[in-house]
């Protein structure tokens, strides 16, 4: 019996992640360098690790409220209104989900009516366009362009705005364009989702990796705070992937929507990783900034290669990837990625697995140690020689 | 901070090499400013840290707490300028509290750090008393542990 006709279409008719296929390929190479992954190098640190021994030793292994524990939640109202200078009240504006990305498919899932238009940057996180047709809406995606260094522009709103968009979903800094925002930026979008009524959903998970420039959350512009639905989450500054810990901050009757949704399928988020998110708020910030100041050095480092090379690259302003254009070789993304990976063993991700318009240019994670991007540049710099010389 | 320092306070082994390769520097702007640090006495050596078993180390060590008399003028300086300059003696601190200084000795022997200690560092004038404290054993040296395997952590090669 063919088991697959049984699948939900919408289900049925979502593309595999390019990610995977890539992954497919790297997993069975040895000794590979990898630029592909998108997390911290570091394990998360110690006392927040402890934090989590201690809780489990203390017996903190039962449910918590559906929206997390309130200490939590308090530790977050203090730390994003000292942080992002928007103020939520814990006991009714602040969720605990399991990262991420479970508050962004709440987001969607509590927003999202059939056939309602959800807009979002391209490049782009994976799971943005596949989580709003989960939620049965229309993904309206939107480009952003090198020559810009990825910022998105009120110009390419405009562009791709049509009748029936409901959301407008941010990922600034981005995954995985390393491009943001300033201040001037985000209040011409703030201006146009008042204009056209939308409900912003702003992932900013790699805020705290600024390296250049003030972060500007949207929330905290005058009038956005009461259509926006901030997200938020430990794996990046704190290193804590694996913990699987973010929330949302918003308006209480969104927050109250998503919690329905939370707890019908999630319940709550492990108590374990909610003990150990409170320590890494309370007295994580200063093991935060030394890995910030880490990952800016190695920025600097890894896109002055990929310009020596001829890889022209902007300078990513957030998060640790760099995205350099591999256009100039003559290859597609996907070719270039895979003959590097088979000749030289270094592993980038290819942009379109980040969306169409990352065509012509790779991902490159820089979250890792010095010795390893030294030896990583050197050879994908071989590799654009031998490809140069081929031509 | 002098990039170079920074670098090396990041703990990591690179190279000057390396060093130069990440710092956008040539190599030997590296070694000027390596020179440079070791001339102004902000970098003093290298020293490795090493784990070996006790018959590779074939060395005892030993933190004293000794108890000095001050000086009118020089205060603690002078004696324990003057004990830090014995071989057996790897660092000396001033310490708040009910000793004065700490010092931490090394010797081939049990024996050997005893005779130091009550020839040599008990005999010095100013010194009212020791107390010394032989290590057993050592589970963390200079930032990286000693003891139980290192577990590789395990991450996926590609993820989104």
């Amino acid at each position: 019996m063919d088991s697959s006709r049984h699948i939900a279409k919408h289900v049925a008719n979502l593309p595999k992640s390019g990610i995977r296929d890539f992954f497919e390929i790297v997993s069975k190479m040895k000794d590979v360098i990898s630029l592909g992954i998108g997390e911290p190098d570091f394990d998360t640190p110690w006392h927040i690790r402890e934090a989590g021994i201690y809780a489990l030793e203390k017996g903190k292994t039962h449910y918590t409220s559906n929206l997390g524990l309130i200490e939590l939640r308090r530790a977050i109202g203090k730390y994003v209104e000292k942080n992002y200078s928007v103020s939520y009240a814990p006991e009714n504006e602040v969720i605990i989900t399991v990262g991420v990305s479970e508050a962004l498919d709440l987001a969607c899932r509590a927003l999202i009516n059939p056939g309602d238009k959800v807009m979002f940057h391209q490049p782009c996180y994976v799971s943005y366009s596949p989580s709003i047709t989960l939620a049965h809406g229309i993904a309206v995606p939107v480009p952003t362009f090198a020559k810009d260094n990825f910022a998105l522009t009120v110009e390419a709103l405009r562009a791709a705005w049509q009748p029936g968009c409901k959301l407008l979903m941010l990922n600034l800094p981005c995954n995985p364009t390393g491009g943001t925002c300033d201040r001037a930026q985000i209040e011409a979008i703030a201006k146009f989702a008042v204009e056209k009524d939308l409900i912003v959903l702003s992932d900013e998970i790699y805020s705290e990796l600024t390296f250049e420039g003030v972060h500007t959350s949207i929330a905290s512009i005058l009038g956005m705070k009461e259509r926006t639905i901030f997200l938020h989450g430990f794996s990046k500054a704190f290193a804590m992937t694996g913990w699987r810990i973010g929330y949302a901050c918003g308006p209480a009757a969104l927050i109250e929507a998503m919690m329905k949704v939370h707890q019908y399928s999630m319940l709550c988020a492990s108590i374990i990783s909610q003990e150990a998110a409170i320590e890494a708020l309370v007295r994580g910030e200063d093991g935060m900034k030394k890995m910030r100041d880490q990952y800016h050095r190695r920025r600097d480092f890894i896109v002055r290669r990929f310009n020596e090379i001829g890889l022209k690259c902007h300078l990513p302003r957030g998060s640790f990837y760099a995205f350099p254009d591999i256009s100039k070789t003559g290859l597609n993304e996907k070719d270039f990625a895979v003959g590097l990976l088979q000749t030289e063993k270094v592993a980038m991700v290819p942009g379109t697995a980040f969306g169409e318009n990352g065509n012509g240019f790779c991902r490159a994670c820089f979250a890792t140690s010095y010795e390893q991007l030294i030896e990583a540049s050197n050879r994908i710099e071989r590799h654009v020689q031998s490809l140069a010389a081929k031509k | 901070m002098n990039p170079v320092l920074k670098l090396l306070l990041e703990g990591g082994s690179l190279n000057t090499a390396q060093m130069a390769q990440v710092l956008n520097l040539s190599e030997a702007e590296v070694n000027r400013q390596l020179d440079d640090l070791k001339k102004q006495r902000v970098l003093l050596g290298w020293s490795p840290v090493l784990n070996l078993s006790d018959e590779e180390a074939g060395t005892v060590r030993a933190v004293i707490e000794v108890r000095i008399t001050p000086e009118r003028g020089g205060g603690f300086n002078r004696l324990a300028e003057r004990i830090s300059r014995f071989d057996e003696v790897e660092s000396c601190y001033l310490m708040s509290g009910g000793y004065d200084l700490l010092v931490f000795v090394n010797g081939a022997s049990l024996q050997r750090v005893a005779a130091f200690v009550s020839e040599k560092l008990s005999t010095v004038e100013g010194v009212l008393s020791t107390a010394t404290h032989f290590m057993l054993r050592s589970y963390k040296e200079h930032g990286f542990l000693l003891e139980g395997k290192v577990e590789e952590t395990e991450r996926l090669k590609v993820a989104p």
